[in-house]
């Protein structure tokens, strides 16, 4: 098929109805419009239903009621927005549903900025909303991964019975570039027997339900869904390693800000420096195994983040189980790392272990 | 021996959980007599959030969604979206619905959404115990309102039919009692109008039932019965207050 030049926003809304999303639930903010828009102006084409909530925590709500009667549904926002929805998502996880969240990330905390961010890392990766609960999260560095992996999150969500974040940010929902909508495999998926469409008097009535009011119910339940997470821990890792071999520092970066360190790492390259790169792709489960892959020759590492003082790098901590130095580099509140800026730290780090 | 009475098919056969003297049986039952009657029940889906009824989807013998406090006409939303030929309906208090709800209630009558609400009124927080709720009368005590109801600090009573009776989304709205024989039929009459409203794609229908809360109101079933005629009656009048399709 042949590429198509198409925005962040717009492309996902695509994947989504590509994949078999025919509901769409959502509420405006910025810089996520553009999703609801195309979704309001593509679902009715194909029988499908958009409706704009009279707030994100009714729409997430509503994501659960359809997701509850078996179809394929989605639902973004940005960052304030999630945070609104996390009582849904919790909900949501505790039944067993399967459905889509985007977040096109912004800068926080309160209502922040409207522009790019990566302050939600823990939001997203810790989940917000209460009790043992667990969202597998893509983190795409471009608009063609923004694609795939809503597509391959619909999968996902529908295999695990478990809400998937695709985790964007406005820099991604915002930019165009060229992609294309690749003929995947179909996953052999179960069928949803246990959705609310009625029994027709041909069976028992399902429930779909997050609450056991009994203590030992609850804690199978607990049980049942721990034991996806850890499936999802074993199976779904995703990551790219970039210019390992012989790096004297690995850098650890996502997103918008992994194609930013890349440019420094050409540019640390020009100066003799040999760095490297980790790049999670899933948030969680994260990419612990990646970092066996760091070479004896790496004398640090560095968390490179659009935060305030990190948050990814705590989990770069618990992967590194001590052994190198970690380094932190990040800007906030919408403020872009610029490559240059990223090279001056890491020669201040090795600076500093050497 | 001539059959006079059986069981609605509406209902399962796990026992109510819920206090003596309390109305939600009733209202259970009739609900589930009109799926039964109107030929629905392999089509209906129910969503009970977080109150008294919560457990209801242990009762109802059709498919159930339990939904966080307040959330079921979002629930509800999703639902018939994603299947708009089956029956939907929530089965809400009135903590639930005309305070953490109040958003989710109004905009699923604002929108039209072609299901329908049964709204259960006792005035109070029941399953928490006894708090006070938006419906909590003027004076009436409460474990939040020890001293009674504060008009100058808590307002006057939500009149939560009055105020979606101005929605035109809202097709059918009617306030029913079940404290009578008599008015347990006027208030199944009423649920299965609303039920044939959606039926007939007409758009948002609710029926508001009083009812009463003998554990929290801290009285006999009997006086409970009492209080609600002396109290809620005159406050929340009964009668249809929306009906532009003129549903029969």
């Amino acid at each position: 098929m042949a590429k198509v030049l198409m925005k962040g926003n717009e492309a996902v809304g695509a994947a989504a109805i590509k994949a078999g999303c025919k509901y769409f639930f959502g509420y405006p903010i910025t810089p996520q419009n553009e999703v609801p828009e195309y979704m309001s102006k593509e679902l009715p084409k194909i029988g499908g239903s958009f409706v704009q909530a009279e707030s994100e925590v009714a729409a997430i709500n509503m994501v659960y009621g359809a997701a509850g009667a078996g179809v394929r549904v989605m639902t973004s926002s940005s960052s304030p927005g999630i945070a609104l929805k996390q009582e849904g998502i919790s909900y949501i996880a505790g039944a067993e549903l399967p459905c889509v969240i985007v977040n096109m990330m912004r800068g926080g905390p309160g209502l922040g900025s409207i522009q790019s961010s990566q302050s939600d890392y823990f939001q997203a990766t810790r989940g917000g909303g209460n009790g043992d609960y667990r969202t597998l999260v893509y983190a795409p560095a471009n608009v063609q991964e923004l694609v795939d992996y809503t597509m391959k999150a619909f999968d996902m969500a529908d295999y695990y019975r478990n809400p998937v974040l695709v985790l964007g940010d406005g820099m991604i929902g915002q930019m165009m570039e060229p992609i294309e909508f690749k003929e995947t495999e179909k996953m052999d998926l179960p069928e949803k027997d246990w959705a609310t469409t009625g029994t027709k008097g041909a069976r028992k009535p399902n429930i779909v339900n997050s609450l056991r009011l009994q203590a030992p119910e609850l804690e199978a339940l607990n049980q049942k869904i721990e034991a996806k997470y850890m499936e999802m821990e074993e199976k779904e890792v995703i990551y790219e390693s970039y210019k390992l071999e012989d790096a004297e520092i690995v850098f650890v970066a996502y997103g918008t800000v992994s194609r930013i360190t890349k440019n420094a790492i050409d540019l640390l390259e020009q100066e003799g420096i040999k760095a490297g790169l980790i790049r999670p792709i899933t948030l969680w489960p994260f990419p612990n195994k990646a970092f066996a892959e760091i070479p004896a020759t790496a004398k640090a590492l560095m968390s490179v983040e659009m935060s305030q003082g990190g948050q990814m790098i705590d989990d770069v901590k618990i992967a590194n189980e001590g052994r190198l130095p970690i380094g932190f580099y990040g800007r906030s509140g919408g403020m872009v790392p610029a490559p240059q800026a990223i090279v001056e730290a890491a020669k201040e780090l090795l600076g500093g272990v050497k | 021996m001539a059959v006079v009475f059986n069981k609605t098919q509406g209902l399962t056969e796990k026992e109510f959980h819920y206090c003596p003297g309390c109305t939600h049986g009733i209202i259970h039952r009739i609900t589930a007599e009109v799926l039964e009657e109107l030929g629905v029940l392999g089509d209906a889906i129910g969503v009970a959030p977080v109150g008294c009824s919560v457990l209801a989807y242990d009762y109802f013998n059709c498919d159930m969604n339990e939904a966080a406090h307040g959330r079921a006409p979002a629930v509800a939303t999703g639902i018939k979206r994603a299947l708009p030929d089956k029956v939907v309906f929530t089965y809400q208090g009135d903590g639930d619905l005309a305070s953490i709800g109040a958003a989710e209630v109004v905009h699923a009558a604002h929108r039209g959404e072609k299901i329908t609400t049964i709204f259960v009124n006792n005035a109070i927080y029941g399953m928490t115990g006894g708090q006070m709720a938006p419906t909590t009368l003027v004076g009436q005590k409460a474990t939040t309102a020890p001293y009674g109801r504060d008009e100058s600090l808590c307002g006057q009573p939500l009149k939560v039919s009055e105020m979606l009776a101005t929605i035109n989304g809202a097709a059918f709205v009617e306030r029913v009692a079940v404290d009578t024989p008599a008015n347990i039929r006027k208030a199944k009459k009423a649920i299965k109008k609303a039920f044939e409203c959606q039926l007939e794609g007409k758009g948002y229908a609710i029926v508001e039932v009083l009812s009463t809360c003998p554990t929290n109101w801290g009285m006999t079933p009997v006086d409970a019965i009492s209080w609600l005629q002396e109290n809620m009656m005159p406050y929340y009048p009964m009668g249809n207050l929306r009906n532009p399709w003129e549903v029969e």
